[in-house]
């Protein structure tokens, strides 16, 4: 049970959202702006960061619903996975997993991310734009991960089908707040 | 040296830098900083939730905010610096109210985890009074500084070391917030 009282028919961060819709609104610009902004880094790419970090902090609400997003912006399961097991058994670039390897130190800590870690990420060709958005990304999925564990929300089950609805939402219609509000997903 | 130029760098510490690196990602995140820390529509005063800012930033390690967010605490709280000191070195027996201890305990565990948070800590802070929209605040400003703290540092950004050179900060923020925070306005015109 949430340690304070949420809209039922909205598990994890979407019902905080909901309950404190004046903070929500800095944070769902910020996390639009970064995931679906215009960027060098594929959306894709940009939900596979959130996912590492999401899965890193043992937060399974976030980790379901990117790995859901990054999934379908990616077109296959496979990568995500191998992701959470082993970066550098990923078939993506180098400069992907060096960006990947940056996000899973600054989840530890910022003053966990190494000249060394840059360096290599900036030897494959990443940007400091890039280099700059993947610690920012990284650093709002520590954000996000403690306020949906912190407040204790609900976690629906992974085999509910929740996660794809969800992974849907944020891949067709981005961060931004349902213009109709969320009334229709009540049970009835 | 941090990890990407930066503009005027020496001029710039900390997130201010960051802010002149990426303008358009500083506007959310000074309009989240104004209004959980800034909105006058809060049981909780602004120098409580600075001290809440700057208790996080401190088990962060993160010079730069903990010093920022200190002065700003200071300076609402009409404090010499001692007890943002006390709650720092020893904050359960810190000069402040026992809500506030069950608040700022509730902070120090999500710095850790959100799973750190335990549904005893929150009996506890909810007995000594506090409701339901301080509890979320506190999750949100001790997550949104686990955000601060990791930008700055994970960028490898420089600080100050020296206090004195964060004794304007406070006055600052209370005077002008963040929502309208222009980094270059700190950039001395020669």
């Amino acid at each position: 049970m949430p340690h304070i009282s949420l809209p039922e028919h909205l598990p994890g961060i979407t019902g905080l959202l909901e309950y404190s819709q004046e903070t929500a609104q800095p944070i769902r610009d910020l996390t639009q702006l970064l995931l679906r902004g215009d960027n060098t880094l594929s959306q894709g790419e940009r939900e596979l960061i959130a996912t590492i970090v999401s899965y890193r902090n043992g937060c399974v609400f976030c980790t379901n619903a990117h790995t859901a997003a990054t999934d379908l912006l990616l077109g296959e399961t496979e990568t995500c996975e191998i992701m959470k097991q082993d970066i550098d058994q990923m078939p993506v670039s180098d400069k992907l997993k060096a960006l990947l390897k940056i996000a899973s130190l600054v989840q530890i800590n910022g003053k966990a991310v190494t000249p060394e870690s840059v360096e290599l990420a900036k030897s494959f060709g990443a940007t400091d734009a890039e280099i700059h958005d993947t610690v920012l990304i990284a650093a709002l999925f520590c954000l996000y991960n403690r306020y949906v564990d912190g407040m204790a929300t609900f976690t629906p089950d992974p085999q509910s089908g929740f996660y794809q609805q969800l992974g849907e939402r944020i891949v067709n219609h981005g961060y931004q707040r349902l213009p109709q509000g969320y009334d229709h997903l009540k049970k009835s | 040296m941090a990890y990407i130029n930066i503009p005027s760098e020496e001029q710039l510490p900390g997130i201010r830098g960051l802010m002149a690196f990426s303008p358009e990602t500083a506007k959310p995140l000074n309009a989240l900083a104004e209004i959980l820390l800034r909105n006058p529509n809060n049981t909780l005063s602004q120098g409580e939730r600075e001290l809440i800012a700057t208790y996080v930033s401190y088990l962060n390690n993160c010079t730069f905010c903990q010093m920022v967010h200190g002065s700003a605490a200071q300076c609402y709280l009409e404090d010499d610096g001692s007890l943002i000191n006390q709650v720092k070195k020893d904050m359960l027996n810190a000069s402040i109210s026992d809500k506030m201890k069950s608040l700022l305990t509730i902070a120090g565990a999500i710095q850790k985890g959100g799973k750190n948070v335990t549904k005893e800590h929150i009996n506890s802070a909810k007995a000594l009074g506090a409701t339901d929209k301080e509890i979320h605040d506190t999750v949100l400003i001790a997550a949104a500084f686990c955000l601060f703290n990791r930008y700055v540092d994970g960028l490898g950004t420089w600080a100050p070391q020296e206090a004195s050179a964060y004794l304007d900060r406070g006055p600052r923020i209370r005077d002008e917030g963040y929502a309208n925070f222009d980094p270059m306005s700190y950039i001395q015109k020669s």
